[in-house]
């Protein structure tokens, strides 16, 4: 399997979009903000936007290279694009729709992809989970070297999206191409890519698998976007060998990073326990203020205590039997409380 | 529920309005009696004009589609200096007055006008013929289609026309495949509003092709010459007219609504091709 090389340079709206990036045969996810040029990242290897500078090769095969004037036109490159409302022809059925990108493995793609009883059917009559599995089958039908998918599951609603998250995980781990992924949503993005990418204002700010970026977080917006809690404050030496945080929410909190001035302290929600008193563990970091919401996801739930969200099992909020407005305690350890630099 | 002031002033004048509008059309038909009515359409008169007319626009129509849908379609998909500027010239003859059409025509293809040498060494003469005819009305008709042609291909989905490219379709697979299906119901609308501006054309007819029965004579010259000679026939000739181009008008609103909804159609019922 080739390695998709990307290069580009180019300046979108009120930014400059400059990324480099190496997808080998692993899914690739690009996250960010709506408006960080993450369409545009997949449009330029398409062939659909040019950029000012820059160079996209599949393996040996250069698609474009600003230096030496190549820009093969979006026909001549092997990349299968799935857009973000899918682009299904409305004036032709499902099996046409897929014929379009390629004759020889309609049958095979309308059976794998389970939608051969739709074959007859316009895009306009079918769900939106079936709009999303025609599209990445007219995609495959071209026998692309790339796949590339944007918002995949954007379109979906909450329901369909979970079950259709897992389904898209598998048929990417089978196909085994170069697939990059754009999307919004961190937690799509971890499911469904070995390897994330945050951009934001066009830059690449970390690029590292899921369990590495919520490890170690370059910066506080990467570690805001991964689900952390960002408690912002001062950062000052302190007397028990931690660096002491005087956070601008008026607690104190104390961390094991070593940090001076501005900082913002990250602590991931599931890192964070909730009691009704203070108690007597590891943790050095108390806050006691009043629950401020409850919201329960499934076996979690998810409580603001202060400035802090806490995250525990839904049992356990039931055996502590909290409600929102009672103050009870929410701890964190030194080391679980990261310190990252803010601009 | 009381009808407010408002309302009832909305509505008289809508009464008025169309009152007034209708009133000719009603008296065209009032003033004939069926046998006049029949008459006046089997006259030599009515039925060369007949014949003229249909075919001179056929052939107008034939070129305004065939140069008319690439021109739209370039200005519609394709970025470019001096695009707006293009367009404003493509719409121009919507507003030119037909007599400055007419005699734009005559200085442009007649004897002394500006390609009149070259064509007479060529041994062409267009004024006062069939040909010039069919210019007159390619030109004063071409404006309705190609603006609503512009505006049906803006209307594709960008996505699409980019998706049929990244699908392996060149630009021209994609036109044919993608973008012309999917603005048919418009082109057609267009073609529906071009005819019937064609089907009506005097002003420059008139003094680029003159008036000549057989020749160039179309329904609308027909009228002017008889409505002195034999009224009777004018109306009736009128008649034919307002039934022709009410047919058409009909065809402009019905075409898109139709392709709409062919091109979305919900196979919901139809048996399922499950194997």
């Amino acid at each position: 399997m080739e390695t998709l090389h990307v290069d580009l340079d180019h300046v979108l709206r009120s930014f400059r979009l400059s990324l480099a990036l190496d997808v080998a045969a692993e899914t690739v996810a690009l996250v960010g903000p709506s408006g960080a040029g993450k369409t545009s990242v997949l449009r330029a290897i398409a062939g659909l936007l040019r950029p000012e500078r820059g160079r996209v090769a599949l393996g040996a095969e250069t698609w474009l290279d600003t230096g030496s004037r190549v820009d093969l036109p979006p026909e001549r490159r092997r990349v299968g694009l799935v857009f973000q409302e899918y682009a299904l022809f409305p004036h032709l059925s499902v099996r046409a729709n897929v014929a379009f990108g390629g004759r020889d493995r309609v049958d095979e793609l309308l059976e794998r992809f389970g939608i051969a009883g739709l074959a007859d059917a316009r895009p306009g009559a079918i769900s939106g989970g079936e709009r999303q599995r025609v599209a990445l089958a007219r995609a495959l039908a071209r026998d692309p070297g790339v796949l590339l998918l944007d918002e995949p599951l954007s379109a979906l609603d909450a329901h369909t999206r979970r079950r259709v998250r897992t389904e898209l995980r598998e048929v990417l781990g089978d196909l085994g191409l170069p697939t990059l992924i754009v999307t919004h949503d961190f937690e799509d993005a971890t499911s469904l890519a070995d390897r994330v990418g945050v951009l934001v204002d066009g830059r690449l700010l970390q690029v590292g698998s899921p369990s590495e970026l919520v490890a170690s977080p370059a910066d506080a917006f990467v570690a805001g976007f991964t689900g952390a809690n960002l408690l912002r404050g001062v950062a000052s030496v302190s007397a028990n060998g931690l660096t002491e945080v005087a956070l601008d929410a008026g607690f104190t909190a104390y961390s094991a990073d070593e940090a001076r001035g501005r900082v913002a302290l990250a602590v991931y929600p599931w890192e964070v326990s909730v009691a009704r008193d203070a108690p007597d563990d590891s943790a050095v970091n108390h806050l006691r203020a009043p629950i401020a919401s409850i919201v329960t996801l499934g076996n979690r739930a998810r409580v603001r205590i202060g400035p802090v969200t806490a995250e525990v099992t839904t049992q356990s909020a039931e055996r502590l039997g909290l409600r929102e407005g009672e103050v009870v305690v929410a701890s964190f350890k030194a080391t679980g409380a990261r310190l990252l630099s803010v601009e | 529920m009381r009808p407010s002031a408002f309302g009832v002033a909305l509505w008289a004048s809508a009464c008025v309005a169309l009152s007034f509008l209708l009133l000719p059309i009603v008296a065209i038909f009032s003033e004939l009696t069926l046998g006049e009515l029949r008459a006046g359409l089997t006259s030599d008169v009515a039925r060369d004009a007949l014949r003229v007319t249909l075919e001179t626009n056929l052939v107008a129509m034939v070129l305004i589609v065939l140069f008319g849908t690439p021109t739209a379609y370039l200005l519609a998909s394709r970025e470019f200096r001096g695009r707006t500027l293009l367009v404003t010239l493509v719409e121009l003859p919507l507003v030119l007055p037909p007599a400055v059409a007419g005699i734009g025509l005559l200085a442009a293809f007649g004897r002394l006008g500006l390609l009149g040498g070259t064509m007479e060494s060529l041994g062409i003469d267009i004024a006062f013929t069939k040909t010039a005819v069919v210019l007159a009305v390619t030109f004063v008709a071409s404006p309705f289609y190609v603006r609503t042609a512009i505006a049906a291909f803006e209307a594709v989905d960008r996505d699409l026309v980019a998706a049929s490219r990244t699908l392996g379709a060149g630009p021209a697979r994609t036109f044919f495949r993608v973008a012309l299906p999917l603005a048919a119901g418009g082109l057609g609308a267009g073609a529906a509003l071009a005819f019937a501006r064609g089907l009506g054309e005097f002003g420059a007819t008139i003094m680029f092709a003159g008036s000549l029965q057989g020749v160039t004579q179309t329904l609308s010259l027909a009228i002017y010459q008889e409505f002195d000679v034999d009224f009777d026939t004018a109306l009736a000739i009128g008649a034919l007219l307002v039934v022709g181009s009410a047919l058409v008008l009909l065809a402009a609103k019905v075409i898109p609504a139709w392709r709409r909804s062919t091109s979305t159609s919900t196979t919901f019922f139809a048996p399922s091709a499950s194997r």
